[in-house]
């Protein structure tokens, strides 16, 4: 299997994009939560941790899911899987079950990236493992949830999924703080591993709080005639989110999809890309993202990496600028290593048009109105091959933001 | 319907209309001819109350009231509306979207009316997309005249509306105009009235003005039978209207 380093040969943008110096001071944060016991349904959950939870996508009613995860701080409340061919557990559980995962774990991602990786492999706090079995097409969504419910804890989790040749997996993972914490720091080692002429559709939703840091890293391995979508949305409050996904396309006709929808309020730092490495014949990405800030700052990059001839790729990154405060920097790159490679960008950064307002207000739209649909027109990406119930979460992630209806 | 009185307007500090007065009754349809820089669509602009138009003197009363100061949504909402002549495209607004939004606003139909309306200008296809992204010009006209279907206001301007439609589209054109503009329906009171705008005078092939008015220089000149008009500035060019002026 092929292995790269998430963070390898990044451009700075105004500060150290690959925590490697240490941006973030993880002593500030406590290593140690109390035990919560399980559970036995989601429905279990206090009120508010449903209440917010469902804002992430994960329904504790599990209407029109395969399968859920639900991880509380340090201690893994719940983990089932209703479709044959499925499993979701407790990463340490699978561990200890399948010795064969050591060729998995920290295979995709590098443990000494960057001082969060590092700090997981030292004090890891469980994580998911998710399986499906070759050939299996599981329709609804899985749910998994990674829930900080402490202030200022430190939650490092590593989650392993694998589709197996001919399967098809969909996921939905909601990421969110409970209404009273404040600080906190998430770390979250994700490694995907999609084999021959399998799928796995990856939506993740976040929900923090203002005072919250961030630290996904991810990487993806597929191989042949191979699918992976990821679609990441992030419209409400986080102190420092940082992510920079890495896909690599290792087998003939493989493809890889990034979608990313984010909204950056004043005191908002989100640093977000993604990067695919295109490493075998007829491979394919695209990576499209929307950002916006209302005050916030952003960094939005994109890097697509052609290392074969015959692959083909696009890059789609656009800012939207609905505050005089706050910045959006992208970043788009693209890096040819081999001829005949069909790789394409575009990127636009401004604010709204006033003749676009002022055309949809001659049809009897308020200045807001019509600020409002052009806003939700811009994050209204359209995103090939979701299934119905994802595509429905998707929508109400992004019109989650009230703001979004009336400025 | 629409009362103009002694308008004059500036754009970055340049006067583009100069005492402008003009009248429009409820039920009629006038035309507007000038050449190219005359003030015609500026004064369409400041009608409808864009900014940057600033007006420097006069009014601008529309059924009885000044809306000289109002917003662009509030002339909209009391009735005015406008097929521009190029219009912006409006990324990740659906056509549907915005037909949807002028629906809702109105009483005496529902959104069922959205399918026969777009059917009848041939947008079925449009629909789903952003509007006017990608669009030819004449689709460009159809899809203002399929949102003005979905507005109905009582009083609409056309911004060269023929201008860029082919010889077989221009007729739909103008079959469109004529319903928004209730011509051509016999002996009922009409009350929609209408201001066009046409560089050729083609679409009055097809639409029936009442009057015309000549813009020349930002003022306007005369008034009168829009076929004359017409026929005098094909035979003698605007040169003509302004020696007739004299």
């Amino acid at each position: 299997m092929s292995t790269v380093a998430p963070h390898k040969k990044r451009k700075k943008a105004g500060r150290d994009p690959s925590g490697k110096k240490g941006d973030i001071d993880l002593s500030a944060y406590s290593g140690t939560a109390e035990k919560h016991g399980p559970i036995e349904t989601l429905k279990q959950l206090p009120f508010d941790v449903k209440d917010k939870s469902l804002s992430v996508g994960i329904d504790a009613e599990e209407r029109c899911r395969s399968g859920s995860f639900y991880q509380i701080d340090h201690s893994v409340l719940l983990s089932s899987a209703y479709a044959e061919g499925l499993e979701v557990m407790d990463i340490n559980r699978a561990r200890e079950k399948y010795k064969w995962l050591s060729h998995y774990w920290w295979h995709a991602v590098h443990a000494d990236a960057d001082q969060y990786t590092a700090q997981t492999d030292k004090a890891q706090h469980h994580g998911y493992f998710v399986r499906t079995q070759p050939g299996t097409k599981v329709d609804f969504p899985l749910q998994a949830c990674l829930f900080i419910g402490k202030e200022g804890l430190a939650q490092n989790v590593h989650n392993i999924v694998i589709a197996e040749e001919g399967s098809e997996l969909n996921i939905i993972t909601g990421c969110a703080a409970a209404q009273a914490v404040h600080t906190g720091l998430h770390i979250g080692i994700s490694e995907f591993y999609v084999k021959k002429n399998a799928r796995i559709t990856f939506t993740m939703i976040h929900n923090w709080s203002d005072q919250m840091v961030v630290r996904p890293r991810s990487a993806i391995i597929v191989k042949e005639n191979g699918l992976f979508m990821s679609n990441f949305i992030c419209m409400k409050p986080v102190k420092d989110l940082q992510m920079y996904p890495t896909a690599i396309c290792a087998g003939e006709n493989a493809t890889v999809r990034f979608n990313t929808v984010i909204l950056a309020k004043e005191g908002s730092t989100m640093d977000i890309g993604s990067r695919v490495f295109l490493r075998a014949e007829n491979s394919r990405a695209e990576i499209i993202s929307r950002a916006l800030t209302r005050g916030g700052d952003i960094i939005a990059r994109g890097h697509l990496i052609g290392e074969v001839p015959g692959v083909k790729a696009h890059l789609e990154c656009r800012g939207l600028m609905l505050s005089d405060r706050g910045t959006i920097h992208a970043i788009p790159e693209l890096e040819g290593r081999a001829d005949n490679i069909d790789m394409s960008h575009e990127a636009a950064v401004g604010k709204i048009a006033e003749e676009e307002i002022h055309y949809l207000m001659a049809r009897g739209l308020s200045s807001d109105e019509a600020t409002a649909a052009i806003v939700r027109g811009f994050l209204d990406i359209e995103i090939k091959g979701l299934p119905p119930h994802l595509a429905k979460e998707v929508k109400k992630a992004v019109t989650m933001e009230e703001d979004l209806h009336l400025f | 319907m629409l009362d103009i009185q002694n308008l004059t307007v500036t754009v970055q500090g340049k006067r583009i209309l100069k005492g402008v007065n003009m009248h429009v009754s409820s039920g009629e349809t006038v035309a507007l001819f000038g050449p190219n820089g005359s003030g015609k669509t500026s004064l369409l602009h400041t009608i409808m109350g864009f900014p940057g138009y600033t007006v420097e003197t006069g009014t601008i009363q529309f059924k009885g009231e000044d809306i000289t100061g109002m917003s662009i949504d509030k002339r909209a909402e009391r009735g005015i509306g406008m097929a521009f002549q190029r219009p912006p495209a409006v990324r990740g607004v659906k056509l549907k979207d915005i037909l949807r939004m002028c629906i809702n606003r109105r009483e005496d139909v529902d959104e069922t009316a959205i399918s026969r309306y777009v059917q009848k200008l041939n947008l079925d296809d449009f629909q789903d997309r952003d509007v006017n992204l990608g669009f030819s010009g004449g689709e460009i006209k159809r899809c203002e005249l399929v949102q003005l279907l979905a507005q109905d206001p009582d009083f609409t301007m056309f911004d060269e509306p023929d201008s860029g439609v082919d010889l077989v589209s221009i007729h739909l054109v103008g079959t469109v105009i004529n319903e928004l503009l209730q011509r051509g329906n016999g002996p009922c009171k009409k009350i929609k009235s209408g201001l066009i705008i046409s560089h050729a005078g083609h679409i009055l092939e097809f639409v029936n003005a009442d009057r015309a008015y000549v813009i020349l220089n930002g003022r306007l000149h005369c008034s009168g039978n829009p076929r004359d008009i017409l026929d005098n500035i094909k035979s003698k060019g605007y040169e003509g209207c302004i020696t007739c002026l004299r």
